[in-house]
């Protein structure tokens, strides 16, 4: 999927995978904390948006 | 060809007049040029109606699934190779039993891409095309032109590795050679040696005449869900209208979930009235199928899909 969504054209960085179990809670943590940076650090999406204002 | 589709006609008039089957799946001419539609013939006598062309380009395998509960008559089908291979990709997901099935094999020559040889009349309307050996004999109003098969094949079929069927229960034509010369992973995954923007753009320029009829998803004999996830309501997974993220959304997930399935059979790009290349994002999950985990769809019967196990092996390195 990663690599069909990059070879589409989706900036590779926005699409996360990871294994983290139940019991994993600082796992969850930081993984949440290196997603929600690595995103930012890209900024809003341009592709796949639904523009409602001009949709509706 | 001719001789082909006389065999064909034999053979299956030989089951229906036998009963060994109730019905024999093959092309008939259409009535348009250069669009030979699927047959089902029920009688020896409908059988004759049966056809073998280049312009065969349906996967027959389509019609062997979605068959009601409890109907146990078998049938046959006419099947070169990629449809034979669609057919063992079916037994394997286990839609049809081997048993259900009787398969005509029949050696692909290639289908012509109608597309290629109508951009070489523009404005002319063609009334009709011949076969005449490895050329087709153009005609229409006013212009008779001959042109060779090999200029005007659809793109997959160039790249063919599996001409001749994997599977079979008789033998009509003997096998030719199994493949073009044609190397897959040089045409495949086109958009690979693009930037990122740039393949952002050339994906919404591919698909931006899309008009969401789904004939893709119709004619591609994977596409056997009962509920599609572009029909579903509850939840609504995908818009239902022309919305470029709706469509971006249906072709990239009508695509993923061929992986590991597709036989580039190129029933989808044919069947499309738009003309739209869906073999440029099929391609790239059929080449890293190939690639990652060392597979190529419907060869066999014994080979477990790569998606329905694990292998300590299996790459990883996308979960971080």
């Amino acid at each position: 999927m990663n690599n069909l969504l990059e070879y589409i054209g989706i900036e590779p960085g926005r699409l996360h995978f990871s294994w983290i179990s139940s019991a994993e809670a600082t796992k969850f943590q930081d993984t949440v904390i290196k997603v929600t940076d690595a995103v930012k650090a890209l900024g809003p999406a341009q592709r796949m948006v639904k523009d409602i204002r001009r949709v509706a | 060809m001719e001789a082909i589709a006389q065999k064909i006609r034999e053979a299956a008039a030989k089951l229906l007049s036998e009963g060994a089957v109730d019905c024999v799946i093959g092309y008939a001419k259409g009535t348009v040029p250069m669009r030979d539609y699927p047959y089902f013939a029920y009688t020896p006598e409908e059988a004759q109606n049966l056809t073998w062309s280049p312009f065969c380009t349906n996967n027959l395998a389509n019609f062997l699934i979605r068959r009601t509960a409890g109907e146990v008559g078998k049938v046959a089908i006419v099947a070169q190779g990629c449809v034979s291979r669609s057919i063992v990709g079916l037994i394997k997901e286990n839609q049809i039993t081997r048993e259900q099935v009787y398969i005509l094999g029949v050696p692909s020559h290639g289908m012509v891409d109608r597309r290629k040889v109508e951009a070489r009349f523009p404005l002319k309307t063609i009334t009709e095309v011949l076969v005449d050996g490895e050329d087709l004999i153009v005609k229409g109003k006013g212009f008779e032109e001959r042109i060779p098969q090999k200029e005007v094949r659809r793109s997959n079929c160039y790249t063919c590795v599996q001409r001749n069927p994997v599977i079979v229960d008789e033998v009509v034509a003997e096998d030719g050679p199994n493949d073009w010369g044609g190397n897959i992973d040089a045409v495949a995954a086109p958009w690979e040696k693009l930037e990122p923007l740039q393949r952002w753009a050339a994906f919404e320029e591919t698909v931006k005449d899309c008009i969401r009829c789904y004939a893709c998803r119709d004619a591609c004999p994977l596409c056997y869900c009962h509920v599609c996830f572009v029909d579903e309501s509850q939840p609504q997974w995908c818009g239902k209208g022309q919305d470029e993220a709706d469509v971006a959304t249906f072709h990239i997930l009508r695509a993923f979930h061929c992986a590991g399935r597709c036989t580039d059979c190129g029933a989808c790009e044919s069947a499309c009235p738009m003309g739209i290349k869906v073999r440029r994002f099929t391609s790239k999950i059929e080449k890293d199928v190939r690639q990652l985990y060392d597979y190529t769809p419907g060869l066999d019967l014994e080979s477990t899909p790569p998606l329905s196990v694990y292998r300590p092996n299996d790459p990883q390195e996308f979960i971080k």
